[in-house]
This record gives structure tokens, sequence and C-alpha cells, in this order.
């Protein structure tokens, strides 16, 4: 057969124009560099206004490339965005993001020491979920991505039951179905998290238009990372939001990497991740997301816009990941090693105690204490927890349930599959085996 | 048989008519899609809903349907059970994410804290010179979905009542409506004048409520000689066939492919030792294939010849050659014949 030539060569150019170059983004640091942070732009603590929620999204454009700030970096809370907390709320607000951290901690090293599959720490993101879900009514709908697990802590739901679902053991209400940390939990209005990137974008929208379409007062909220928005589900999301007004709270944890990849991979080098909401012509808010109050007055500000007809809000919290992307990830293979350390943001949980400690409403031996004291409490915790089992140390769920809630009935096929696999399991363990 | 309450309907007046009666007996669904409102439909499915029942009950999506299909499972968590249209088959792939992963596992995953009560409506199959991408046939995509429910009417009076079924099922439903038969039965004869639906028995549709259960099939006819396993078009394609031919074939319209009635499939091919599974989509791992195997497995020891299928072929459906690539009245009485030779 004769070689039939290529319609148009490859690799040659068309004309004697200069070659086009593809770019490919690449972080500034990498593993063994010094990450140096001192052009990263930190406007003054009060230089961004605060418009009034009603304001028309393209009035207020410039907040997508700006920063909410509350806290300065000596503890002090300034400009038109301080939510004058009252202290107790405050303590509240660091209690729960002390105890999300020592819950992380005290997981991740359940998970090394092989009690479970799989974690994922928030360190670092702490203010992003506890602060957010602070600002909004406990009757609202969260629809997280995977690392809001402050949303359950800041709801005050078990500890045990968080524990339980990381385990898959007798106590998990998922009956062992999901890989640890996607829990669900309707009574705290916690939507189940999906392992697929962004997919519960375009559902907190949908509640939002059924709450909306039947004169409820309730709004959603909804999570995903830098790295997620660029999936479709992002953009189909600010979509239907925009064209049915749905009053709904966009957030995107812009903590700088999806796993290996740096922000640049979802379009970061080119613009901010709050300024995605120019083009959909809904407001947008870029926040400094180390700064519990700068995170709760934004998310506050957004709620009252939502819950007054006045629209959906996309917020980006500009933050860093502290540690790995979860417990099959190793950050030092990819990133440099000092990036948390030098990031000129601080630590959410230091900064906190410090504006406290500056207002005199706290000190370091209360601080100590507390860190004791949480700690106990989620030490505790996880020994009621693992009496109800941890994972592969035993089977805890009856075989049978694999097959259940398929649908809501079983059909006949999937009886059939059950009976199978129950008969497997005698020809495994002996024919006395029998089903719990 | 026209009772007092019945009306004479085509496949698309039946199917606004189950919505229409859903609408108004339960406040919590809501129909939606691309031109569904104050258009009412590209094909007239929705024609007049908006005007009856509301704005925020009937509306018009962006041309997006992974927002369609994941604004919907957010509707079904907040405890409204919608109505999703996908304007065409051919387009719910990019919605294929939120319904494989999302409508079809939230029950599942969240052990019932969360489920998805939707139904998604939308025209598929060809004949109507469609091409490939007005015309394909993706229902096997569909029933390899654990958590979905795949349902295809073949006229009008099954058409309401299993829409209305389907509207009130607890679990995803995936409704494909063959649109070649949405204004009257098709023989397989393109070249033939349409019949319209209301020389057909079943175009008398009570204008109630009224539901047919997911999971059954109807013996379209009933015959000795060769059990022909079809659904949507290929029904009345096959019933032509069959009847012009003289052949003791019975015809079961499969109704719902998931779950799927095997008790009526087994029955069958127990009673003719034979069986002739016909569908419009691709062949290789087509719905035909799964049939083939659970005919092969039940039914090995009373079958008298080898499970035939007559398909579509692998490839995209071609524009004018369309009726070369139409499993019609050729290609069916070849394997007719073939199956019945011994």
């Amino acid at each position: 057969m004769p070689e039939t030539p290529p319609k148009r060569p490859m690799g040659r150019p068309a004309s004697n124009l200069p070659p086009l170059s593809l770019h490919i983004p690449e972080p500034r640091y990498r593993p063994g560099d010094t990450p140096d942070f001192s052009d990263v732009e930190i406007p003054a603590v009060d230089a961004t206004p605060r418009p009034g929620e009603a304001t028309k999204a393209d009035a207020m454009r410039e907040l997508c490339y700006g920063l909410v700030r509350v806290l300065d970096f000596d503890g002090q809370a300034k400009g038109p965005w301080n939510p004058n907390l009252a202290p107790d709320r405050l303590r509240t607000m660091l209690r729960y993001m002390m105890l999300l951290r020592a819950f992380d901690d005290r997981m991740f090293r359940a998970q090394r020491q092989g009690k479970t599959s799989f974690y994922m720490k928030s360190t670092g993101e702490e203010a992003t979920s506890v602060a957010s879900t602070m600002a909004i009514d406990r009757s609202d709908m969260c629809f997280p991505s995977y690392r809001q697990q402050g949303i359950l802590i800041a709801r005050d739901y078990p500890l045990i039951q968080m524990m339980n679902q990381i385990y898959s053991n007798r106590g998990d209400h998922l009956l062992g179905r999901q890989l640890p940390i996607m829990y669900s939990a309707p009574e705290h209005g916690f939507f189940s998290v999906s392992g697929n990137l962004a997919t519960q974008y375009p559902q907190a929208v949908g509640w939002a238009m059924a709450s909306a379409s039947k004169g409820d007062s309730r709004i959603a909220t909804v999570w995903c990372g830098e790295g997620s928005s660029a999936e479709g589900d992002f953009h189909s999301a600010l979509t239907f939001a925009t064209v049915y007004n749905a009053p709904v709270i966009f957030n995107v944890v812009n903590n700088q990497w999806a796993i290996s990849s740096f922000s640049g991979f979802a379009g970061g080098e080119r613009t901010t991740f709050a300024a995605r909401a120019v083009g959909y012509g809904i407001a947008g808010l870029r926040v400094d997301g180390n700064d519990a109050l700068a995170v709760y007055a934004a998310t506050q500000w957004a709620a009252d816009r939502a819950r007054t007809n006045n629209g959906p809000t996309l917020i980006e919290h500009f933050t860093y990941r502290a540690e790995g992307h979860s417990t099959s990830d190793d950050p030092s293979a990819y990133r440099a090693a000092q990036e948390a350390s030098a990031w000129p943001f601080g630590d959410p949980v230091a900064r906190l105690r410090q504006h406290l400690e500056a207002l005199g409403e706290w000190d370091a031996e209360r601080h100590e204490a507390q860190r004791t004291e949480l700690e106990e409490l989620v030490k505790t915790t996880q020994k009621q927890s693992e009496k109800l089992g941890v994972l592969g140390h035993g089977m805890h769920q009856p075989f049978e349930t694999m097959f259940q809630d398929v649908f809501e009935d079983m059909p006949w096929h999937l009886q059939e599959q059950c009976d199978q696999m129950l008969a497997e399991q005698k020809t495994k363990f002996g024919a006395d085996w029998k089903p719990e | 048989m026209m009772s007092a309450d019945s009306k004479t309907m085509n496949m698309i007046e039946a199917i606004n008519s189950a919505m229409d009666v859903m609408l108004g007996r339960d406040d919590t669904v809501v129909v939606m899609g691309e031109d569904v409102g104050y258009f009412g439909g590209v094909f007239r499915a929705t024609a007049g809903l908006q005007k009856k029942h509301g704005k925020t009950r009937v509306f018009d999506t962006p041309i997006n349907e992974c927002g369609i299909i994941g604004v919907a499972v957010g509707m079904g968590a907040y405890g409204l059970r919608p109505v999703p249209e996908i304007q065409f088959a051919d387009y719910i792939y990019p919605g294929l994410d939120q319904l494989v992963s999302e409508a079809a596992r939230l029950r599942y995953r969240s052990a019932n804290d969360f489920i998805c009560p939707m139904t998604v409506r939308t025209p598929f199959g060809g004949g109507i010179f469609g091409g490939q991408t007005h015309s394909q046939s993706p229902e096997s995509i569909m029933t390899h979905i654990c958590g979905v429910k795949t349902v295809i009417p073949s006229n009008p009076y099954d058409a309401k009542g299993l829409l209305i079924a389907a509207i009130e099922d607890n679990d995803p439903v995936v409704f494909l409506e063959p649109k070649r038969i949405y204004n009257g039965p098709f023989s397989g004869y393109y070249d033939r004048p349409v019949e319209p639906w209301s020389k057909h028995v079943a175009s008398a549709v009570p204008e109630g409520y009224y539901r047919i259960d997911l999971g059954k099939a109807a013996t379209v006819r009933e015959g000795e000689a060769v059990t022909v396993l079809a659904y949507g078009t290929m029904v009345h394609v096959a019933k032509t066939i069959i009847e012009e031919r003289g052949i003791d074939a019975e015809i079961l319209d499969l109704r719902t492919l998931l779950p799927l009635d095997i008790e009526a499939i087994e029955a069958s091919v127990r009673k003719t030792g034979r069986c002739l599974i016909i569908h419009e989509a691709t062949r290789t791992s087509g719905f035909g294939a799964e049939l083939a195997a659970l005919v092969q497995e039940r039914c090995f020891y009373h079958l008298e010849a080898p499970v035939e299928r007559v398909t579509g072929f692998d490839t995209p459906y071609p524009h004018s050659l369309e009726w070369a690539y139409f499993p019609g009245p050729v290609r069916i009485a070849t394997a007719l014949d073939k199956i019945l030779k011994d």
C-alpha cells in the first residue's frame, strides 16, 4: 500500500514566522530551594472597603483582586470588615480550631499506626471551615469538599461519629461504605462528601434554588479547592447560580497546592480565583484565609447578601496547605520544605490566639490548658471509638449491607448476587458460618 | 376502547399529561431543561406546563447538562422531586459524572441520609435523520450504572403510566423516550406513510392519575415459535415483520431494562425454546449482550437454537445512510429465518 503523506507535516514551520512556544506552568520553589514570599502583595489591613451587601457585583469588582483583612500581624482587629465579635465568641472559635487541629493530629497518627486506610489534615486552613461555618446559621446547608471537617467540629457533631466513620467500624452509620473522612451528617446540615471533585458545586446551587423556590430562608454554602475550580462542575454551578440568583456561597480554598500541582495549573498565574466571579457577574471576595475574623466577616457579608435575595458570592480563601494532601502524599518530593513556615500570613490558630491575648481575654496558661484538655478529649473519644473496631481488624458490617441501599428496594439481580456472596463466605469459613 | 375519562393521545401528549398530573398532585415536582419552559420543549413534551403550574415549577435551564443533573441532585437532597429533560440522549454525556458518581450513588454512600428521587427524561434513538448526534441509543450505558433504573416506553398508555411511576420512584430513573414513535408507531418501512397513534389501541390514555409499576414487561403478542425481546421503537418494527411473515412469535416489550422482568423472559423462552433480541443501539456490549447471557444462563436446556441479536451496527449513526444502519425488516427477517430454520 502506498504511504499516504500526512495532510500537514508535523514539526515543520509553515512559514518564516517566529515559532510558537507552549507554556507549562512551574512553581517558583522546588525541594532544596529557599522560598521567599516577600513579593506577595499584602494590602494594608484596613485598605479593602466593605460595600453594602446589596451592592451590584460589577460595582465591587476590585474586591476580587484585593484582600479582605481584619487582623493585622500584631493581633489587632482593624478596618471596615471587623465583625466585632464578643470575646466569648472569639474563644469559641479558637476552641473549635484547636479541637480540629488536635483531631487531625490524632487521626493522622491513627492512620500511620495502621488503624485506617487514609486521612487528610486541614492544618493551616482551619479558619476557612470553622470561621465560615460560624458565620452562617446552623440550619444552613453545607456542601463540603474533603477537607472541611471543621464544619462538623464547628457544629458540635459528635467526634466519636467522625472517628467511627474513619475507622469504618461497627459504629459507622455509613456502614463502612465510604473512604475515611467522607462523612455525611444531614442533621448537622452537612451533605455527603463525594470523592469526585467539585460535583458538590452544582448540587449546592440546586439545594439553594429549591430553598428559594419554596420561600424558605435557608441558604447553601459549598467548598472546593483552587485546583478543582478547574472542573466543569465549578463553571456549571456558577452559571446556574447567576442565572437563578441562587442563595449560595461559593468557597474556593486556595491553599496553593492540589496534591503536587501548584495553583498555576488551575490558572492561578494569570489572575485570582475570586476573579472567576467577574465573568459570571456575581460578587467576589478575596480573603486572607489565615485570618479567622476576615473569613468570618466575608462569609457573614455573603450570607446576608444571599438571604436578602441579592444572590451568590464567590469567596477565595487565600491560604496555604501546611501538610501533605493526604496520608498518601509526600510533599517533600515536589515543594520546598520551608514554604509553610515562610508563608507570610502565618498560622490561623496562632493569629486568633494572639488577638485574644492582645484583647486581654486569653493568656498562655489558658491556651496550654485548653490544648491539653482538647488533646485528652480526642484521646478519650478515640479509645471509645476503637472499642467499636478499627479498619481491617475483622469485618464490622453485616455482609448483606453491601447490597442494601443501591436502591430503596432490592431488585432480584442484587438479591441473587447477595445470596452468591453469602454462599462464598460458607466456602471460605465453613458450612456452619452464618451472617451476623 | 375509550373509557369515559380517556382521551386519544400520541406519546408526546401522554408524557405531557404524566408531568401535568404529577405537577398537580405533588408540589415537590419540578420540571426543567433546555427550552422546556415558555416554549414547551423542542418536541413539545412540556407544552403548556409552565403556564399552568408556574415558572418556579417548570422552567428553562442553561445549556449545561452537568449543571442540569447536578442541580437536580441538590434539589433532591432538599426534598424536591426533579424531572429534568435532556434535550437529546446524545447530550447526556456532559452530565454523566453527576448521574453515575452522584445521583446513582447518593443513597448508598450516605446509607439513606440523602436520596435522589430524580427522573431524567430524554428522547433517544434514530430514524428521524438526526445524524450521529441526535440518534444514539445509550441505554446500555445507563443499565451499566449501579443505582439507576432505566425505563423505555413503547406507546402512549405505557409512557404515561411508566413516567408517573418513575417520578414517584425514590431512586434516580432514566426515562428514555423513543422519539421516532412520538407521533405514531413505526413499521420499520421508512418509505411507507406514517400511521398516527390514533389508530393504535394504546393511544386511549386516561386523563387522570394511573401508574404502571417499573420492572414489568408486557406481552405484546403471544406465540409459540420464538420469543422476541424488544423495547421502544423496535417493538413495533418487530410486530410488523412478524405479522407480515405470519410467524407465531411471542413479543415481549421489556418496558423497564433495569430492574428487568426476568420471570417473564424465562417463562416465554422456556415455552418457545428460541429467542431473538432486537435493539437499535450498537451491537458490542449492547443491552442485547446482557439479555443473551441471561437467557443462556437460565434457559440453556430449553433452547433449540442459538440466541440471535439484531442490532444497529458498531458505527456512529450515519446521516445519509440511516436506513442501511437501522435494524429494519430485512435484518430482522433474516435473523428470524436463521433462528427458525431447524
